[in-house]
């Protein structure tokens, strides 16, 4: 007897993913330090600054960029409980498929021993923590851009950065439908879950899950069809023309001043 | 070539589509459609409207039989690309009836200013319909916005908006008044009246038979079996209660009078002040 268990946590799930995406859209709107600028300019220099994450070699300098991040958070209003949460849901994806082999495979002086078997050396304990670090400012910076750049001024700056037409198009779409179609699986959830008492056994759960999933999938396809329509019939005929309508300002020149030198006293460091 | 002075917009001629090659939608359709006409086209559900209003559209060709619309006949070739079909998008614009369909882009404003762009309008022109459009609907407030974060009600307007902004001579709209409340459909009623004048057509479907009495000057009923089984003023056929019935445009209402139990067909009788 799984089926209430089984349907109320996709329905939390579900209904999880589409809190978080109006949470975003609020944070790109606030009224800080990062949302104020041109995403063009934050795209880029926070790719210089990730670039330079991957090129650091030793703690201080990840930490200093750690510290640096969570100030612009703060500068951009973004609550830090939230975003450390967030934070903490992918460090461990990336730490136990890169940073845990580093601890054993790495040759060195043996720090610890596990069952006299898997041996801890200090060099891969410290390439550990580099990896993990690493992947800690990469996805600090990351979740920085997402959560003070709306995803159509991402685009834009994408556009920009002449990523393929289409790559940014198609980018734009599927985020856009997939909110749809999250409501719509929450929707189906929901009305199974009106008519159950009790619950249902695994197998009837799987089973009906595949059948929710075809049905979703043959409503997507059937919308596809009909934007594909509703886009012919306003004139698209194989590329999509868009209005660019970013402007830069004084304060991007100035967050642009800024993290250049910051940038470049690093690398300075780096090399010294 | 696509005549610019034509007032006589649509012209369908035996007109039938089949879906999958063998689920008939629409059978031995004819009818002549001129500026200036507010069309509304009536019948149950799966009776083929929205079927016609893409053909109107050209986005869907018939099987058989042939439509002529400013006085080229529409052919998929005619518009696939070319100055004709950008001239043909920009004179007809159609609403689709979900509105998650028409609205792809990611903001409101990108919405509203998608169609005059892929036609090749300036962009200080784009822009400048783009603004006018958002303040006639009254939706300037919505132009950041993701249309997946909108009210319906909201939805429906920036679709409209989306099309309008193409300034169209033929507008299309696929049960428009759809899950609207009241208040924004007689907003939507209001604004369609204002909209149309001699040089422009509408042609709209429905099943909301006040919606006809209110806005079209001429309504086709296309019944179960596909066809036109009725075209001419709305007055001629909405005040006929054995016909809607027939063609399941109204049902027979059942309710009890003490001990009574009476049945009519139920029609809607309005009473308003002005």
């Amino acid at each position: 007897m799984t089926g209430g268990g089984f349907l109320a946590r996709n329905i939390a799930g579900f209904t999880q993913a589409l809190e978080s995406v109006v949470v975003t859209e609020d944070l790109c709107h606030a009224p800080g330090l990062m949302q104020g600028l041109d995403p063009r300019i934050k795209v880029v220099t926070l790719m210089l600054f990730i670039i330079l994450v991957g090129l650091a070699q030793d703690f201080t300098l990840l930490i200093a960029i750690f510290i640096l991040a969570l100030l612009l958070v703060l500068l951009s209003k973004i609550p830090i409980a939230l975003y450390l949460k967030r934070l903490l849901i992918f460090i461990p994806i990336f730490t136990a498929v890169i940073a845990i082999p580093a601890l054993f495979i790495t040759p060195g002086t043996p720090l610890l021993s596990i069952a006299g078997k898997a041996v801890i050396t200090a060099q891969g304990a410290h390439t550990a923590g580099l990896l993990i670090m690493r992947v800690v400012d990469s996805l600090s910076l990351g979740l920085l851009l997402v959560f003070t750049t709306p995803w159509t001024k991402l685009l834009q700056a994408l556009r920009w950065l002449r990523l393929p037409s289409l790559v940014v198009d198609i980018l734009g779409m599927t985020y856009r439908y997939i909110y749809l179609l999250l409501h719509t699986a929450n929707s189906m959830f929901l009305a199974r879950q009106s008519r159950t008492i009790g619950g249902f056994s695994g197998t009837e759960n799987r089973r009906w899950l595949g059948r929710a999933l075809v049905t979703t999938m043959v409503k997507s396809q059937y919308l596809s069809e009909e934007v594909y329509l509703a886009m012919l019939s306003r004139g698209y005929q194989g590329e999509i023309h868009t209005l660019n309508e970013l402007t830069l300002r004084r304060r991007d020149f100035i967050w642009m001043a800024f993290a250049l030198a910051a940038i470049s006293l690093m690398v300075w460091s780096i090399y010294l | 070539m696509i005549s610019l002075d034509n007032t006589l917009i649509y012209k369908a001629k035996d007109l039938y589509y089949d879906y999958l090659g063998n689920i008939p939608a629409l059978r031995n359709i004819c009818f002549n459609i001129g500026a200036g006409e507010l069309v509304a086209l009536v019948g149950a559900n799966g009776s083929g409207k929205s079927t016609l209003l893409k053909i109107l559209d050209g986005l869907l060709f018939p099987t058989s039989g042939e439509l002529m619309a400013f006085g080229t006949r529409l052919s998929e070739k005619i518009l696939e690309t070319g100055n004709l079909a950008a001239e043909f998008r920009r004179r007809v614009g159609l609403v689709f009836q979900d509105p998650d369909v028409q609205l792809f882009s990611p903001t409101v404003w990108d919405e509203v200013t998608f169609g005059p762009l892929q036609l090749g309008i300036s962009k200080d022109e784009v822009i400048s319909r783009a603004n006018e459009t958002l303040e006639v609907l009254n939706i300037s407030s919505l132009r950041e916005r993701p249309p997946y974060l909108l009210s319906g009600g909201e939805k429906k307007k920036v679709s409209l908006a989306s099309v309008l902004s193409l300034r169209p001579q033929v507008l299309l709209l696929d049960e428009p008044t759809t899950g609207l409340d009241p208040w924004s459909q007689g907003n939507l009623i209001d604004f369609l009246l204002q909209w149309a004048d001699k040089g422009k057509a509408l042609v709209f479907s429905t099943q909301d038979l006040d919606v006809v009495e209110e806005v079209a000057t001429r309504i086709i009923v296309i019944g179960a079996s596909h066809d036109i089984v009725a075209d001419g003023m709305p007055e001629e056929f909405l005040s006929d209660s054995d016909f809607l019935l027939r063609n399941n445009l109204i049902h027979e209402h059942s309710h009890r009078h003490k001990e009574l139990v009476h049945r009519h067909p139920h029609l809607h009788e309005h009473m308003h002040e002005h």
